[in-house]
Order: C-alpha cells, then structure tokens, then sequence
C-alpha cells in the first residue's frame, strides 16, 4: 500500500507516502520526513500537494535536500484543519503527495554571484533546499548570505542547522527576532533592517525572498536601496492553491496562476501587481 | 585633523559630512565604552548625550513591573541613540544595555543643541540625518508591530 512511488506530476493522483520521521520544530510546526523507493527528484523552491486523508489538500514547499533523492521532507504549519492535521501526524502515518510543482528558485543561473537569501517566518522552508544546494556547490558561488528573521527566539525553525551554518567561515549567517527577553543574546528586529549591514556586489548579485508579503515588500525595498534591480530578486508566494496545475484558478495572482506559473516569480514579472489590494 | 573629528567623519550617520561641521560636532564629543551588561542609560533619565556605536551591539529594552524586561531592538556598530536628546523633554523612553562591550562617541547634547540654534546649516543638516534615521526605525517597527509571523507562512 505505502508505495513511496513518486507519481507524475501531470497525473494528479496522490500516492500514499509513510512518515518516517517527524521533528516538532517549533508550538505548531513540525518537519516531516517520507522515505522513498524510487528517486524524488525535485529543484529548491517547489511543492507538493499534501493529502490528509478525509480532510483535504494544502500546497506544502519542500524543504529537504534535493540531494538525497531517497527522502522527502516537508515543514508544515498548524494553520488550519488540514494543516493542523499533518502537523499532528506521527511516525508510521500515512498521507497523500503529489508532486513537485512549479517553478523554482534560480540556483544554477545564479552560479557566479553573490546570492543573497532573505527569509521571514516559515518562509525560511522553501529557501532551505536552495541554500543546501548553495553549500553543495561552494565554489561556484561568491558570498552566500542567508538573513532570516523570526517572531520570537522560540519560534526559530531548524536552529541546529542554522548555528551548524553560522560556523563556517564561508557563509554569512544573520537571525533577528521581532521580540526576545533579555536574556536573547542575538538581533532583536525585522529582517530587512540587517539588509543595510550586509556586504555582497550589487552588480553581481540575486536575492531570494521568501517569507509573509508584507515583509517580502519591506525587503524588497530595501534590496532596492541597496542597489539590485527588480531583475535580480526573485520571490516566492503563497496563493490558496488547489489543483496546482493551473485549472482550477484559485491561485491566481492576476494573470498568472501560483500554481504553475510561480511560487517563484521574477520580481519585476509581478512587481506592478505586488502592491496591489484587489489582488 | 584631530583624532575626534576623524572618528565622526568615519561614522555612517555622518557620511558625507562638511568639515565645517565635522569640527562643531567633534567639539562637543568624548569616547566612551561600555561593558557587556552596562546601561548606557536608564528610561526616563535626562538625554544629556547623544550616541554613535562605533562597535558592539546595544539592546534597548522596556520593562514592566514584575515581568522580566523585553528587547525592542537592537543597534548594531553604526547606528546612532537617538534623537531624543535634541526635543523636549530630552529624556529617554526607553533602557540601552549593552549586548556586548561597546565602543561609543557621545555627543553632549547641550552643547550641540547650542551649536545648532547658533548656526542654522548645521542644525538643518544634522536635523535631516536625524530625521532619516528615525524614519527608517519607525518603518522597522511598523512591521515588527504587525507580528508578521503569527499567521499565514
């Protein structure tokens, strides 16, 4: 029954996957892990449509390494019924996964530059894959700066891996919280306040954001200020998927679909519509 | 040019600065260093000085009555405490301890509160890198305000 077959993305037809692992991250947030038979073969940035049977979809970014073919591994949220769902299940559950989908984070055109990741909240899952792919690939790359912002020390997803990173003389590693007690010895404030502090070529340079749009429109702004053009920053965002292949029109996000034409955009390819509250 | 001056001119707030003004500022300034714990000053103390970080990290918190204090923000080498020392009540609002061991200009705020009624340019120009760098906190807080990670991703 588990077949931990990946199915054909056209296909649409979840197959059932059995959580190996599960890792609670943070109050309401847990990483899952899914062995496959056959190799997942996914790039940073996409999705999968998680099935919690009964109760429904949701569109989960995977956050795994795309590496290690063998493993799929998704962080999940507790934000509503399905969601709350997969975020209680634990190891020997079995759920739905259909997938990847969308577009992805440009990793190998970026190969030659400064590659600035900017990540706020749970958006830091979708960067995660880009950044293991970064590391992998060192030497084709100029500073990798990873800036991520989090509401509170206790709500600091994949601490271990981040302090792991913030060790190597290689990498530029920032976290700030919005609000800490005394005792927090790191960044109180929001993420793109750290953009100024940063050093990295503007001229040779992309930015990958991720994170609430809010946040991703003070980010880009500064990203601005600091001298990256709309074509030089790429954003991911989150629609209220359901099909995920461009049918249903849930997603859509003016003339493109969330699904199939993003999550990841090139920023002046949505920048008219960014600010726009209709949308 | 002296030593101070040179401190001043190398600060980002003053980036760029005139040494028609580089010098008034520098008369009115002394180095000063913080170690890790120590309060650069307390809330509701009088804003006698101005502050430039030249190195380390300064917390600023706010406390309630029997609640543990809560950081608000904290200023990285670079930035600057505050404008709270050029407009009445000249007092501050807030605790700023510092993270780590601080190296600071303080500017006493009296005599460049002076200096800036006698000479108009340069309370003009200081005024606009003043009004600058609130305005890019106020941004900050707007957002961090919003706890934008509370719901949605």
């Amino acid at each position: 029954m588990f077949t931990g077959q990946v199915g054909d993305a056209a296909s649409s037809v979840p197959q059932p996957f059995e959580v190996t692992r599960v890792r609670i991250e943070a109050a309401g947030v847990a990483t899952l892990e899914m062995t496959t038979f056959s190799p997942f073969v996914f790039a940073p940035g996409q999705f999968n449509m998680l099935y919690a049977f009964g109760l429904g979809e949701v569109a989960i970014s995977i956050s795994g390494d795309p590496a290690q073919k063998e493993r799929v591994v998704h962080t999940v949220r507790s934000a509503g019924a399905v969601s709350g769902a997969l975020a209680r299940l634990r190891r020997g559950a079995v759920i739905g996964v259909r997938g990847p989908y969308g577009s992805h984070w440009p990793v190998k055109d970026a190969e030659g530059s400064d590659v600035v990741i900017v990540a706020g909240g749970l958006g830091i899952a979708p960067v995660r894959p880009a950044m293991y792919y970064l590391i992998a690939h060192r030497e084709r790359y100029g500073r990798i700066v990873l800036l991520y912002g989090a509401r509170s020390p206790g709500d600091i997803l994949y601490r271990r891996e981040l302090e792991t990173w913030r060790r190597r003389l290689d990498l530029d590693i920032a976290v700030t919280v919005d609000h800490a007690a005394a005792d927090w010895r790191g960044n109180v404030g929001v993420v793109p306040a750290l953009i100024p502090q940063i050093a990295f070529d503007p001229q040779h340079a992309i930015a990958l954001v991720c994170g609430p749009e809010i946040m991703m429109r003070f980010t880009i702004s500064a990203l601005r200020d600091r001298g990256l053009t709309t074509h030089q920053i790429f954003v991911s965002m989150e629609r209220n998927m359901k099909c995920a292949v461009g049918l249903c029109g849930h997603c859509q996000f003016g003339p493109a679909f969330v699904c199939r034409d993003g999550p990841v955009f090139r920023f002046d390819r949505i920048a008219p519509l960014f600010g726009v509250r209709e949308i | 040019m002296q030593g101070l001056e040179r401190i001043v001119l190398g600060h980002p707030f003053f980036a760029g600065l005139g040494p028609e003004f580089s010098a008034a500022i520098s008369g009115c300034a002394r180095n000063l260093r913080f170690a890790a714990g120590e309060y650069l000053f307390r809330e509701d103390e009088p804003a006698n000085e101005f502050y430039l970080i030249r190195h380390g990290t300064v917390a600023l918190e706010l406390h309630s009555p029997g609640r543990p204090p809560i950081v608000i923000t904290t200023l990285p080498e670079g930035e600057i405490l505050d404008a709270a020392c050029l407009v009445p009540p000249y007092r501050w609002t807030f605790d700023a301890r510092a993270v780590e061991l601080v190296r600071a200009l303080g500017v006493n705020a009296r005599c460049l509160r002076d200096k800036c009624e006698a000479d108009h340019d340069l309370g003009y120009e200081l005024m606009k890198r003043f009004v600058g760098a609130m305005g890019e906190r106020l941004r900050a807080t707007r957002l961090q305000v919003l706890d934008v990670y509370g719901t949605g991703r």
